[in-house]
């Protein structure tokens, strides 16, 4: 089966800056993957290369067999991309943009289709607005309908919860899920690692224009061995334990340690030195540590 | 012609209409108070053709003044304000081929410049009706004209990056190759250095082939005009192609 999008040596400079360099990622059918990064890693730039926005220097990228030079046409109506900016069309309505798009797309009576995903996204009441009436939020709604109106089999999200509330961004995942459950390709980008965690299958990790990790997110956060423990004490943590101190705030000590064994010997030590401990919570690594670690190390 | 094409362009029609006032309605009231202030000053003391009144000769310059501009506004402004604003970033990522992207704004700025230049010319009707001797040659030098100048727009709106640098290229090349055209004088009028100048001006080509449809008479061969006009249209329309192509300041 073909992967939904393949990527081999992506390289992109910009004057001085690799932006990309030598990224190799393959992305199969149905998969709801995620690319995670700090600011400036180059996954805007990785997903600009993908949509034709922007021209690789060397490398080679395809949705679905089509490569995004050679056959833009092709590979373009097999993508739907919902960009980083907030962007509109100030002269049109939601319906009249979204017509358009579709126009774009070769598709000529799609109105069933999109009333679907206005009604999916909430956006029904808001048909007949123009575009500069609405809110961020619901501008946000429409630029993910966008990039839906031609049903493409592979989308790219580009960080599509920035400055969401919460209720949309759940109406929007549970339409995310749905279209993945149908077997459409999610490329996600987000801050939010909560949601990479819950949603991802896989995810990958870019640092300065390179991957530094790749793998399904079980695995992710398997990789970090052991676990927290945040500890309120009567008196000071002994200096034997600073080691595997990561965290000193007002409410206490947070470690961290490697197994339960090792929690036992916290315990004794904290004994041995007559410390009490006034209160004790333990927290599981999550994807935040994955991503310290791996960004931190490359 | 794929439906990509079609929708694009009736995007930019779309675009025109909706904010008509602006785009229609005022090149129309200004190329009128040219009209007005011109012909009430010089009428008694031009007289530019035998026979012709200096307001009759006037009209047909000023009509295809209006189709120039207004065609290479709308593209021009089209384009910045969608790279402005960051909507172009949806024509950018439908499969549009690039010359459907060239047709399309192209032929956006040629029906706004038609409909500029048809209301300007029914406007004007009020003050002198001058004849139409050769319609063909009207319609053929105002599309040939206003498509030109589309072209034109769509290489200024994609090199420019704000309004400033689009101002620039309006006022400094477009407004003074139009004035300087023959819209309000023959050059024959002209001592023979300027005389001999503004024969490297496009804008006097398409102004002089665009009067002979009217009057049957024009300061040079309306075949030279024609093939001047032509050849200026297939190398900008190349360009612009070329650097569609490209993705100039478009894909980056």
């Amino acid at each position: 089966m073909l992967p939904a999008i393949d990527v081999r040596q992506a390289h992109k400079r910009y004057g001085s800056v690799h932006a990309l360099d030598g990224v190799d990622l393959c992305i199969g059918q149905g998969e709801f993957f995620g690319l995670l990064g700090p600011n400036g890693a180059g996954k805007t730039t990785l997903i600009n290369l993908l949509a034709g926005l922007a021209l690789p220097d060397g490398g080679q990228l395809s949705i679905l067999g089509c490569d995004v030079v050679k056959q833009y046409r092709a590979s373009r109506r097999l993508l739907g991309v919902v960009p980083q900016e907030l962007v509109f069309d100030p002269f049109f309505s939601v319906r009249e943009t979204l017509r358009l798009q579709s126009g774009y797309f070769g598709l000529r009576h799609n109105d069933a289709w999109i009333d679907e995903v206005m009604h999916h996204l909430d956006l029904a009441g808001k048909a007949d607005t123009n575009m500069r009436r609405l809110s961020g939020g619901m501008k946000r709604r429409v630029l993910v309908a966008q990039a839906l109106v031609h049903k493409p089999p592979v989308i790219v999200l580009d960080e599509p919860t920035a400055g969401v509330d919460v209720e949309l961004r759940q109406s929007m995942w549970r339409f995310i899920r749905r279209l993945n459950r149908d077997g459409h390709t999610i490329l996600l980008t987000t801050h939010y690692l909560e949601e990479a965690e819950a949603l991802c299958g896989r995810i990958a990790m870019l640092k300065q224009g390179r991957i530094v990790a790749l793998d399904s997110t079980h695995n992710l956060l398997n990789s970090i061995a052991g676990f927290r423990v945040r500890l309120k004490l009567a008196g000071d943590l002994p200096a034997a334990l600073l080691p595997q101190m990561v965290e000193q705030a007002d409410d206490g000590y947070l470690l961290a340690l490697p197994s339960c064994q090792a929690l036992e010997q916290v315990l004794a030590q904290l004994r041995e030195a007559n410390v009490a401990v006034q209160e004790m919570s333990m927290q599981q690594p999550d994807l935040e540590d994955v991503f310290l670690q791996a960004v931190g190390r490359a | 012609m794929p439906l990509s094409f079609q929708t694009l362009f009736y995007k930019e029609v779309l675009r025109v209409q909706k904010v008509a006032f602006q785009t229609l309605l005022a090149p129309i009231l200004t190329a009128l108070l040219y009209l007005l202030i011109f012909s009430h000053v010089l009428e008694q003391h031009v007289e530019v053709y035998p026979g012709v009144r200096y307001t009759a000769f006037l009209i047909p310059g000023l009509v295809m003044m209006a189709v120039l501009q207004n065609a290479f506004a709308n593209s021009s402004s089209s384009l910045i304000q969608s790279k402005i604003t960051g909507s172009i970033v949806f024509v950018l990522l439908a499969p549009i081929a690039y010359w459907e992207f060239f047709l399309a704004y192209v032929m956006a700025s040629v029906v706004r410049g038609l409909v500029v230049g048809v209301g300007v010319y029914l406007a004007a009707l009020w003050f002198a009706q001058p004849p139409m001797l050769f319609p063909s040659w009207i319609v053929l030098f105002a599309l040939l004209g206003s498509a030109l100048l589309g072209s034109l727009g769509v290489v200024a709106g994609i090199w420019a990056e704000k309004f400033d640098q689009l101002a620039g290229f309006q006022n400094f090349i477009i407004m003074p190759l139009t004035f300087l055209s023959g819209v309000f004088y023959s050059i024959h009028s002209l001592p023979s250095f300027w005389q001999s100048l503004s024969r490297f001006n496009p804008f006097f080509y398409m102004i002089d082939g665009f009067r002979y449809g009217f009057f049957g008479v024009s300061d040079i061969s309306p075949w030279l005009s024609l093939a001047v006009v032509s050849g200026c249209f297939m190398a900008l329309a190349g360009f612009t192609l070329a650097l569609l192509r490209s993705g100039y300041k478009l894909r980056l």
